[in-house]
This record gives C-alpha cells, structure tokens and sequence, in this order.
C-alpha cells in the first residue's frame, strides 16, 4: 500500500455511507458574495461599454486613463503583491510598448492592431530578459529592473525614427475621424482592463496563484514541495510586462504624442507603486481600488499643482505607518471583507470544530 | 531490521558524500543505504551536521563530493523540486510555512506540485491534514500558527507530496509527553503506510520507539550506523556527547 493511496483512503473511509463515493469533505471555492461579486462586475462592465452612447470625449478620455493605471496596478500587484518580485522598471516595459507600437504603425500595420500586437511582441522579449533578471533578488532585482529600463530608453533613442527626445507622434491614428478614435481607443483600453483583471483573477485561482504566493512566502519551502520556483517566476513577469506594455501602448493611442522621457520615466512606477500600496498590496482587489483612488485624487486634485502632488505625498506617509496593509488589507484583517475568492475553504466535520489548536493535546 | 529490509535494494544510497562551505567541511565522506519502507533516527550533538545530510539528500544544494542514487539512479544534483516528485521530501528545521496561505492550500499546494501527476490533491492534502490531526486548523491562516503547530504543518505538507521518502527535522522539539506520543503514533502510521522515514531528533526515547536502526554524526561524518542500542552504547557516539576522552 503506498502511502498516496492510504491517504486518498483516509479521505473516504470515515465517510458515513460505507460504499459511498462522495468524500467526506468538500473544498469551496466560492461564496455567495464572490458570485454576486462577478455579478455586479459584468453589469458594471456592460454599463461602461454602453456609456459612449450617452457621454462624449472629455468622459472618454479621462476613463482610458483610469483604464491604463488598472493595467499598471493590477499586473505590477501580480508582480510584487503575489510574487515578492517588487520591480521597479515597469516603465521600461511601458515605454516599450509604446516605442513598439509606432514601429509596428510605421511598418504599415494597422493602427489599432499596432496597440495589442506591440503589448505581446514587448511580452515575448520580456521572456528572454527574464532569465536575466529572476537571477537577481530582492533588492538587487528591484535596482536591476530600474536599470533595464534606463538601458531601454537609451536604446530607444538611438533610433533616428524617434528623433532623440524631440519624439514623434503616432501619425497614423491622425488619419481616424475623432469621433471614431476616442471610441475604439476608449472600448480597446475597457477590454484590456477588463481581460487583464479576468486573466489575474483565474491566474490566482489556478495552481499558479497558490505557487506565487508560496515563492513570496519562502523561496527555499516552495522547491521542497516540489514548485519549480523559475518557472512560475517567468510566468508572472511576462504577464506583468504585457500588462505595462499595454497600458503604454494605450497611453500612447490616447495621448498621441511619444516623447521617451515622457514614458521611460519611473514616475509611472512612483504612481503604480502609490496605487498599490495605498490600495492594499497582495489583495486582489487592493490594485483595482487603489488605481480608483489614485485616478479620482488626480480627476479633483491635479490641477492644484505642487499642492497636489503634496497630498499624494502625505497620503502615501500615512498610508505607509498607519495602514501598511492599505485600504483593502485593512478592510479584510479587520472586518473579514472579502468580495472576491481566490483561495480554498476545507469543509469537512473536523473543521467545524472552529478551530482551537489542532488535534493533537485531544487525542493525546 | 527485518531480514527481508536487509535484501531489498536500497531504495536512496549515498556514497561519499561531502559538501565545503568555504573551509567548513559540513559534510565529510558520508556513505548510507536507505532501504524502502525503513526508519531510521539520527543523532549527534549540535553542528554535526544532520540537517546538511537531509538538505543534501533532497537536492537542496548539489554536493561537493559524492554521489547520491533514488531507485539505483544517480540523481547528484537534482534539484529538490524534482527530487520531491520522485518521493523524496524533507521537513525543515526551522518552519518555512507560506503564511499568506492558509493550512489547507499549503497542504494543497505541496501535492497539486510535488504530488502523483494525476493525484487528487484535494483527497491528498486532506489526508495528510487528517493524519497530522490538524484538520481543525484547515482553514487558518499560516501566519497565524504558534511554533508547534507550525512543526505540524511541516510534516503534513510534506506527507501532502505521498513520499516514498520523508526525512524529518526535528519535528518532536518541545512536545509535551502525551503531544509526543501523538507524534509517535502518527510516525507509525506513516510507516504502516510502507513510506521511509529518516528523522533527526533529540529527544533520543521518543525517537526509539519507531526506529530500527539509529545513525550517530558528529563533524560531519557518520560515527556509528546500526542496532539503536548498541549505538547508543558505542564509545565514540559517548565520546561526541559526553565529550569523554578530551585530550
């Protein structure tokens, strides 16, 4: 008898039907909240997919905004929040996918095909790079990535196409009627937002979703259990690229104008790291509500100036000492809140005992 | 050991092992066979290298010298992630729980990676978690556990993998006497199970009552290997505790 499958039996021999093949716990992976959840999620969605009909340009434009620093906040959570890989060279996956984006138009492809194909030709390079990078840790990976990015931008401006920071526009999207611009670029940033949400909420619900979080937690204990810690890292970081070179890509589609400084820059990641961190780090929906409250601060605060930046600061200072869990981790410690599930609930007699220490004193 | 354990092929061997950290020699010309469904204890004062050995064994690190064979094959180097789907799984010392997770996923997680490829890793964490007798805790948050509980989370991830191997690493520290004897019980199942045990403890009573053959290691190397009494006897394993013979 081997010892899995004494454990599998161990699993159904206390079951109360003798020949029963029902086990005598089930694993939940949903709670009436998590579907209402999803529920209101596509309602919301539909709703903003619906909204052109009724709103005009200045509506739109500021939502593709909001749209771009969920891309950004969601996938460097991913990153940092689930994965321990706290980069701070997104911007150089960002400012690739615009730079990729006006090569590819220039090419003759297509311009609104450009945004997404650029996203995934900056995915595949981020894959080679990955090798590099995931040798780092730490500290070392967090400076590292900086430097990647500092190494793209001059890359970038040697290309004469870019004429150094003088930059270049994404001249093709001038031969689109506004009207129809503003729409597909407005309705590419909402799927793009929403596809990247969906894909990190199945991601975490799949088996990878547990190994990242075990990689964050303890790298060694991880490759003890048989978790090929490499492997899943580069996962990740492909992802949390695409996801910065989309919102780059975008960025570009709503703003027009490429000038590097403008995109290399690593206030992108002083934005996305404020979003998350205020929002609650390593909560699924922490990245989501920080880029809500970071995008509404800059909706009524930005044109303050200095003054805004100043309350971004203080915010970023209290956040940071009072409520290092951010505004989700502090809502869930304390209050058990919890819209979404991306873990597994044990159900089994055993743990109905709510749970005061373990067996073993009991049985003793 | 049992007559038919003695002609059985081992089932993990070593053979002069070795492994340098800088000057330090943790591990020096270490040779040992591990026959299927054995249990072996080892001892040795502090620093005499145990944990090394364990860590060695699973691929945590690849050896200086020496060459380590699961199933007659060499396997020197192999990393622990493979190690541990080929059956071998090691607790650690010190616990290294994912405590974002709660118990249940960490069992979970160790057989949905280190488990049988097409395994029930539901079916196997909550088995493990039973045998463990840490069901009541499923659902807790790992963080969230005191020390020996962690311990137990240790064993019953490791035991999540089904290992035809599990080297244990002091799982018994600071037990009560009735905590103990749990413990051993559940060694026994293990056993029953036909699963190999190797398990370092120093709590040298709690570790005889399931051990057939004890191991005593001091400066790295193997100084005594055999009939745990007889071990225990031996004047080099008195030597390297009591210190008898200092010149």
């Amino acid at each position: 008898m081997s010892l899995s499958s004494s454990l599998s039996n161990l699993s159904t021999e206390t079951s109360p039907m003798a020949q029963a093949t029902t086990a005598p716990y089930r694993v939940r992976r949903w709670t009436p909240r998590a579907k209402i959840t999803v529920l209101l999620f596509a309602v919301a969605v539909a709703a903003l997919a619906l909204a052109p009909a009724v709103t005009g340009a200045a509506f739109m434009d500021r939502a593709v905004a909001l749209f771009v620093y969920i891309l950004l906040a969601v996938t460097w959570n991913a990153l940092a929040g689930y994965a321990g890989q706290v980069s701070v060279g997104q911007q150089g996956f960002f400012g690739l996918g615009a730079y990729v984006t006006i090569r590819l138009s220039d090419a003759g492809l297509p311009v609104f095909p450009s945004l997404v194909v650029a996203a995934l030709v900056v995915g595949a390079i981020a894959l080679p790079v990955s090798f590099v990078m995931l040798r780092l840790r730490e500290g070392e990976f967090a400076i590292g990535m900086w430097v990647l990015a500092t190494l793209f931008h001059l890359l970038v401006n040697l290309d004469p196409l870019i004429q150094g920071e003088t930059g270049v526009s994404l001249i093709a999207l001038n031969a689109v009627p506004a009207e129809t611009r503003n729409l597909v670029i407005y309705l590419m940033a909402l799927v793009s937002a929403v596809a990247v949400i969906s894909a990190m909420f199945l991601l975490l619900r799949s088996r990878i979703g547990a190994a990242l979080q075990a990689i964050r937690d303890d790298e060694a204990a991880a490759h003890s259990v048989g978790v090929n810690v490499v492997r899943t890292k580069q996962v990740i970081f492909v992802f949390a690229a695409f996801g910065a070179a989309l919102a780059g890509a975008l960025w570009l589609a709503g703003n027009v104008s490429f000038q590097p400084k403008a995109y290399f820059s690593v206030q992108w990641m002083a934005y996305t790291i404020f979003m998350v961190i205020v929002g609650g780090i390593g909560t699924f929906e922490g990245a989501i509500l920080g880029a809500v409250v970071f995008f509404l601060l800059e909706t009524f605060l930005g044109g303050y100036g200095v003054w805004y930046l100043l309350v971004l600061g203080a915010s970023a200072i209290v956040m940071a000492l009072g409520f290092p869990q951010g505004i989700w981790g502090y809502l869930s410690s304390r209050h058990g809140l919890s819209l979404v599930m991306v873990g597994r609930h044990l159900e089994a007699p055993e743990t109905e005992k709510s749970g005061k220490g373990s067996g073993w004193s009991a049985d003793g | 050991m049992t007559e038919g354990a003695q002609a059985a092929p081992p089932i993990l061997s070593v053979s002069g092992l070795g492994k340098s950290f800088g000057a330090v020699h943790a591990l020096s010309e270490v040779s040992f066979d591990l026959r299927a469904g054995e249990a072996v204890g080892i001892v040795g004062p502090n620093g005499a290298g145990k944990s090394t050995f364990l860590a060695a064994l699973t691929g945590a690190f690849a050896p200086s010298t020496g060459t380590i064979w699961l199933d007659g094959a060499d396997v020197t180097g192999t990393p622990a992630e493979i190690m541990c789907r080929r059956g071998v799984v090691r607790t650690h010392q010190i616990p290294r729980p994912f405590g974002g997770l709660t118990v249940f996923e960490n069992a979970r997680l160790a057989a949905s990676f280190g488990g049988p490829e097409n395994g029930d890793a539901d079916a196997l964490a909550y088995g493990a978690l039973k045998l463990c007798r840490m069901l009541p805790l499923a659902n807790t948050q790992a963080d969230r556990l005191g020390l020996l509980d962690r311990k137990r989370l240790e064993m019953a991830r490791a035991l999540a993998t089904s290992p035809r191997v599990i080297l244990l690493d002091e799982v018994g520290g600071g037990l009560t006497d009735a905590e103990a004897e749990v413990l051993v019980e559940i060694i026994r199942e293990i056993r029953a199970s036909g699963c190999a045990i190797v398990w370092i403890e120093h709590i040298v009573h709690v570790l005889l009552q399931v051990s057939e053959r004890l191991i005593c290691m001091d400066m790295g190397r193997i100084i005594a290997d055999g009939d745990p009494q007889a071990v225990m006897r031996d004047p080099a394993v008195m030597e390297a505790y009591l210190g008898q013979g200092v010149t």
